[in-house]
């Protein structure tokens, strides 16, 4: 009875359960266990700032420059503004003009206004040219008309187009990258409608790249499937040694494998030469297997190998041999007790090695852009082309985020329709 | 098809490494409807024997025949043996009802008949609720019964089971191994079971081969196992036994007399020696033997004298370790029964057995661990 009494004391009478001094005990723990979360969180601190600045901004930044849309806005503030009461379908009156001569001034003194041409410039080619050469004559020009001033300059500034593109950048955000990376412009109406024929490029590089990286992962499916059976199921002696020479690709250098293919498949290469010696081939007739897309599946199937045997090798290694032979002692033939008892378990495995190597190869840069030669080039290579020669960071953001977003995609059905409990490798 | 020769193991040989016999020219016949139990320690060939007759390993030697025939070169799936598999191998991603099924989907037996067979198995095992589940969701013991069930379902005439209650705990495999015996009853199936486990072999087989290092060291019914032992390994491998060191001096009428070292003189049932001056094992059950036997026995009685050496009290009998000759670990169990006789340590009594409680064996053992050494 005491002991009882002295419960219901130290409970205060509430529901809350309490420690003998009457400290409710949620309280008690959260402060035993304080200092070891401090600790914990302490020990991963470094690495957090690290992603941080070495993934997390890098993301952000290039999801922002994707939609920034600044040039317009800050550089031709008054064109806009005389452009809000313009109908959209004549060309505008002398007060636009008036503005935009206002504009184009501060621009030049500025430097500026090249900023405006080479941004409209993706969205019309001529424009950074129309820019510049306006920019050059509106200086000496000190009084109006402006109007006609600038269709002297040059007869661009009669097209409602030029107008309807100007006008079109109101806003310091816009979806134009990403427009332009479907493949999608903006008529004169403002109407969102297909690239023109010959202009579409990047969404048939996103779906080549999507092919080609679903049949590498098939390719390595194919030829990683065997070997890491065989490495499952033979002593551990032997086992070890195939590991070893499923991993050694991992200890070389990307550059010395890739290069090494080069090497073998070039048209006066080593396979070319024995094909030829052999008589297989003419001389003349010698087959190109590098610098195309054959190049860059051949060098990426062997890059991206070992991710598909691993976790293979890690779910079969936990498949006892005995789950075959009851199928076989139970009347299955060795087909039927592979087809329907062996690889039924090896599912985890190999959706986990698919969808790593299809997302390794989604993304993969250095190897097509060596051995892909024109026709073997990647999503990830025109990215880089806008990065670094075209310097459209805006469409290269685009682009790069359309592919995250895609991998993102696949990972939640992924994760929807198999668990990510299946992903665990080695 | 004989009853008497349903499997039969003619001069079968297996070696795995081309330098040693993992099987010594085995020789074994068993019996339709019989429950056959290979019995040994680990490595002493009797899983290579039940996998070479499942046909998961081939016999580099001789032939196996079953109902006749030879099966040497018939695959495992064609053989029609069921099989229980030490860690039950139920196929984790089918339900209980899929894995039961499997068999006669793979014979190609109409979709109503796999359904009742299916159902008539799970009865029979008294899981008929559990068809849905999957394995994993399962006990140990549930599994074990399953497994059971699927190697029957498609009433294959033999059934090979490899030590399936090694992952049991005790009570339970106990519990199993009168559920198997049952089955076994009812269906007379012909079974083939390996174990490591003496009790569990003692229980529920019919006949018992004992193997050591490759060969059969002796095939007989449980009762005669025990009883009779023709081997020392035998002895010493089921149930307790003393041993003891000696050489025979002389044989006559099946008794031999043998000369214990420090010159004392017994006599035991000659089972297995080589002739007179050679060496023996004498083996006697702890529980054949009496402390201080009084004149009052039925038949002709040896007698030693030993020294207690230390008293366990075990509830049903005071297990007594005994110095006897130049044995000190001779064990002899003492009933608790009214007016037993009440012991001390260090005591010195004279201890006596039947003639024919005494069994002079061979001295393989010993010439294995000499070897050894």
């Amino acid at each position: 009875m005491a002991i009882a009494e002295n419960i219901n004391k130290s409970n205060g009478g509430d529901d809350v359960m309490r420690t003998a001094d009457g400290t409710p005990l949620k309280l008690s723990l959260q402060r035993a266990q304080r200092r070891q979360k401090q600790r914990t969180f302490f020990l991963v601190v470094p690495l957090l700032v690290f992603i941080l600045f070495s993934f997390v901004f890098p993301i952000l930044n290039m999801l922002t420059r994707s939609v920034e849309d600044p040039q317009v806005v800050s550089y031709m503030p008054n064109t806009l503004k005389a452009l809000e009461d313009w109908d959209g379908e004549s060309l505008p009156g002398e007060p636009v003009f008036e503005a935009m001569a206002q504009d184009f001034k501060i621009g030049r003194e500025n430097k500026t206004i090249g900023r405006v041409g080479k941004r409209l410039n993706y969205e019309e080619s001529g424009m950074r040219g129309l820019f510049n050469k306006t920019g050059r004559r509106i200086d000496k020009i000190e009084t109006g008309p402006w109007k006609q001033a600038f269709l002297d300059i040059d007869k661009k500034w009669a097209n409602v187009k030029t107008f309807t593109i100007i006008q079109r950048h109101d806003s310091a955000y816009s979806a134009s990258y990403y427009i332009a990376a479907l493949d999608l412009k903006q008529n004169e109406q403002n109407e969102i409608v297909r690239q023109d024929e010959e202009r579409r490029i990047y969404v048939s590089l996103f779906l080549r790249t999507f092919g080609v990286s679903f049949l590498i992962a098939v390719l390595t499916l194919l030829l990683g499937f065997p070997i890491a059976y065989l490495m499952a199921n033979l002593p551990l002696r032997y086992s070890n040694l195939l590991m070893i020479l499923v991993l050694l690709p991992f200890w070389t250098s990307l550059l010395v494998r890739t290069t090494s293919w080069i090497v073998l498949l070039q048209s006066q290469g080593v396979i070319n030469d024995v094909l030829v010696a052999m008589g297989l081939i003419d001389d003349e007739n010698r087959v190109q297997m590098i610098f195309n897309m054959t190049g860059t599946i051949v060098a990426m199937t062997h890059i991206l190998l070992p991710f598909m045997v691993l976790p293979l090798y890690s779910v079969m290694r936990t498949i006892p041999p005995s789950y075959m032979r009851a199928a076989r002692s139970l009347g299955a033939n060795q087909f039927v007790a592979f087809v329907r008892i062996y690889l039924p378990q090896t599912v985890p495995g190999i959706s986990a090695g698919a969808i790593l190597v299809f997302i390794l190869a989604i993304g993969y840069y250095i190897t097509p852009a060596l051995v892909g030669g024109e026709t073997g080039q990647l999503i990830s290579n025109i990215i880089a082309y806008h990065m670094q020669r075209s310097l459209n960071w805006g469409l290269a953001g685009a682009l790069g985020s359309i592919l995250l977003l895609s991998v993102l995609v696949l990972f939640g059905l992924y994760s929807r329709f198999l668990g990510l409990r299946g992903l665990k490798f080695g | 098809m004989t009853t008497e020769h349903f499997v039969q193991f003619k001069n079968v040989q297996k070696s795995y490494d081309g330098e040693t016999l993992v099987v010594k020219n085995l020789n074994l016949s068993i019996g339709k409807g019989e429950f056959l139990t290979m019995l040994g320690p680990s490595g002493s060939g009797k899983t290579t024997c039940l996998m070479m007759l499942a046909g998961f390993e081939t016999t580099t030697h001789g032939d196996i025949l079953l109902g006749d025939k030879s099966i040497n070169n018939v695959p495992p799936h064609e053989r029609g043996i069921g099989m229980v598999f030490q860690n039950y191998a139920l196929f984790p991603h089918m339900s209980v009802a899929e894995n039961l099924a499997f068999p006669l989907e793979v014979r190609k037996i109409p979709r109503a008949d796999i359904e009742q067979k299916v159902q008539r198995a799970l009865d029979m095992v008294e899981l008929s609720d559990f068809g849905a589940r999957r394995p994993a969701q399962l006990s140990g013991g549930q599994q074990q019964r399953v497994a059971v069930a699927r190697a029957l379902v498609f009433e294959p005439d033999l059934v090979l089971m490899d030590e399936p209650l090694g992952a049991l705990d005790k009570k339970l495999r106990e519990q199993m191994q009168y559920e198997i015996k049952h089955i076994h009853e009812r269906l007379g199936v012909t079974i083939v079971y390996v174990t490591h486990d003496q009790s569990e072999a003692l229980t529920m087989s019919d006949r018992i081969a004992v193997f050591n290092d490759g060969i059969i060291q002796q095939l007989s019914s449980p009762v005669e196992l025990y009883e009779k032992p023709t081997t020392t390994f035998v002895s010493q491998f089921i149930g307790e036994n003393n041993s003891l060191q000696g050489r025979v001096r002389e044989i006559s009428n099946g008794i031999a007399t043998v000369e214990l070292r420090g010159g004392k003189i017994v006599r035991a049932q000659a089972v297995n020696v080589q002739g007179e001056n050679t060496d023996t094992i004498l083996s006697i059950r702890p529980e054949r033997i009496v402390v201080d036997p009084d004149g009052a026995s039925v038949g002709e009685l040896s007698t030693l004298e030993g020294q207690i050496e230390e008293l366990i009290y075990l509830g049903d009998h005071i297990r007594t370790r005994m110095k006897v000759v130049d044995c000190d670990d001779f064990i002899v169990k003492i009933p608790n029964v009214h007016g037993h006789k009440i012991l001390g340590s260090g005591q010195k009594v004279s201890v006596g057995w039947l003639t024919e409680d005494c069994r002079a064996l061979d001295c393989s053992v010993l010439n294995m661990e000499g070897k050894a050494q």
